[in-house]
């Protein structure tokens, strides 16, 4: 049911973990739903230049969650902005029909950490 | 290859296989036709049903073959609908199978009350809860013998008693049931009780209805006059005579082979209970399938367990339905009154024939590294077992 690139990611994801003092971090999903996804981010000048996930869910969680932090590793804070859930699932090569709300927690995940990025920055 | 999944399905066995393929063959005749080739289906056919009969203590004529368990499940609860003049209402459990919830909702829709009885922690249905939901309009009571997820075993006896005290039919499910532990129906005082094949070793796409001695039951499946009008369609004889085969093998060394492999589901159940801080058996420590595991892990989702496993060469199940593509929690979980956390992080592992000792401790033994880099990656866990939600 899963392809190869969302195998690997899930095998082997990438910046899974945490990051000590984050410029911002954005947690969505809860249990019931069967997904939790907490991203932070590092940023320096506007720019991402750390990103972390940690994820309780489903392979294709996993596999959203190490893809979008790649996605926006390196990325300026309104480049990151622009990503979608559906780049998301492009990148990935498709994700099952029930599945393609992970790639929605990722996305959300990832603009709750900007907003919490702001939000302390403008303080 | 380490399969642990013998609740989905099982391996055909070749004995069995080499009894149907003569059926497929040479022996391809329409068993309702009187001439030789005909006959010798029909010959096929009626020493399968003997041989089913025989492994649950019933009558040759007791016997319907079905396509499926699912379709016995189905034929069975559509009997409330000729039963309708005691009245409209049946009862199940909240922990059924599919094919026995979905008849029901089928049955609403036309008019039938449903009670679906709770279940304790352990996934027991209690008699005493089934007579207080007894009314003079219950038509039809159907409890499943034992659980597809956690394995628990019913108190069937007691349950068709109270059913038939107030002048109900009961039927049970016994597709898991059947094979794995003895089945006997007259102990049992069943009306109806469904089986499937390819749970003990035979083929997919076969199952079968005991329906007892002056119990009328209704057709399913319409058309033609197979099995005694009760089921029609051309009989699938091969994958009858496989039914036969399986149960025979299956239920004639039932004791030594269900001994063997509760050994091993002890070992299992101890050792990932022992090795993994916080982790905890789903279902009844004792009246429980020989087969049958089933263990939520604290911090993980059980899908990702799965993938892992199937990385290492081991197959086991979820027993939440998240990787059918639906995305809600066991249905039997949350009925026992599991957290969604528990619930999500359930893994059924369930053994059979072709399992050794061997893979008891591989499992394990894979399950470690598994478990810690998927922990590792939670964030409802934090070093030193602070969680954060």
């Amino acid at each position: 049911m899963y392809n190869d690139t969302v195998l690997e990611h899930f095998r082997n994801p990438r910046n899974a973990g945490d990051i000590d003092n984050p410029s911002g971090v954005g947690e969505v999903g809860n249990a019931a739903c069967g997904d939790i996804m907490r991203i932070a981010i590092e940023v320096e000048d506007d720019r991402i230049v750390d990103v972390k996930f940690k994820t309780f869910g489903c392979g294709a969680a996993i596999a959203s969650s190490s893809m979008a932090t790649e996605m926006v590793k390196g990325k300026t804070i309104d480049e990151a902005l622009q990503i979608t859930n559906k780049q998301v699932v492009e990148a990935l090569g498709g994700l099952p029909k029930p599945k393609i709300h992970c790639s929605v927690l990722a996305e959300e995940a990832l603009h709750l950490a900007i907003k919490d990025y702001k939000e302390k920055h403008s303080a | 290859m380490i399969y642990l999944d013998h609740a989905a399905t099982t391996a055909l066995k070749p004995e069995v296989l080499d009894e149907m393929l003569p059926y497929f063959t040479e022996r391809y005749g329409n068993a309702s036709t009187i001439y030789s080739l005909g006959r010798e289906a029909r010959k096929g056919l009626d020493a399968a049903r003997a041989r089913v009969a025989a492994a649950i203590n019933a009558s040759p004529d007791e016997i319907i073959f079905t396509g499926s368990g699912t379709e016995a499940d189905n034929q069975a609860l559509n009997c409330a609908l000729a039963l309708e003049k005691k009245g409209k209402h049946i009862i199940t459990s909240a922990i059924e199978h599919h094919a026995v919830l979905h008849a029901a909702e089928g049955l609403k829709k036309r008019g039938f009350k449903v009670t679906l009885l709770p279940v304790d922690e352990y996934g027991l249905v209690s008699p005493d809860a089934l007579e207080k939901a007894m009314t003079d309009e219950t038509a039809l009571v159907s409890i499943m013998m034992a659980n597809n997820e956690v394995g628990t075993i019913e108190p069937i006896a007691e349950l068709a008693k109270v059913a038939k005290a107030r002048g109900a039919a009961f039927h049970t499910d016994a597709v898991q049931a059947v094979g794995s532990i003895p089945v006997d129906v007259k102990a049992l005082g069943v009306d109806m009780l469904s089986l499937s094949a390819h749970k003990f070793y035979g083929p997919k796409g076969v199952g079968a209805l005991y329906v007892r001695k002056g119990f009328r039951v209704a057709p399913f499946v319409l058309g033609g006059a197979q099995e005694k009008n009760k089921r029609a369609g051309t009989e699938n004889i091969a994958g009858i005579v496989g039914l036969g085969k399986a149960i025979e093998l299956a239920t004639g060394d039932l004791e030594a082979r269900s001994q063997r492999i509760l050994a091993m589901r002890d070992a299992l159940i101890e050792g990932v209970i022992t090795k993994f801080t916080g982790s905890t058996l789903n279902g009844h420590r004792t009246k429980r399938l020989p087969g049958n595991v089933n263990i939520s892990f604290p911090y993980v989702e059980s899908e990702s367990l799965l993938i892992h496993l199937d990385f290492e060469g081991i197959m086991a199940s979820s027993g939440s339905a998240c990787t059918s593509g639906s995305l809600e929690p066991s249905h039997v979980l949350m009925a026992m009154g599991a957290t969604h956390e528990q619930a999500q992080g359930s893994l059924r592992m369930t053994l059979g024939d072709e399992n050794v000792d061997g893979d008891i401790v591989k499992t394990i033994e894979a399950l470690g590294p598994i478990y810690e880099k998927l922990k590792a990656m939670s964030p409802l866990y934090q070093k030193g077992g602070k969680t954060l939600v």
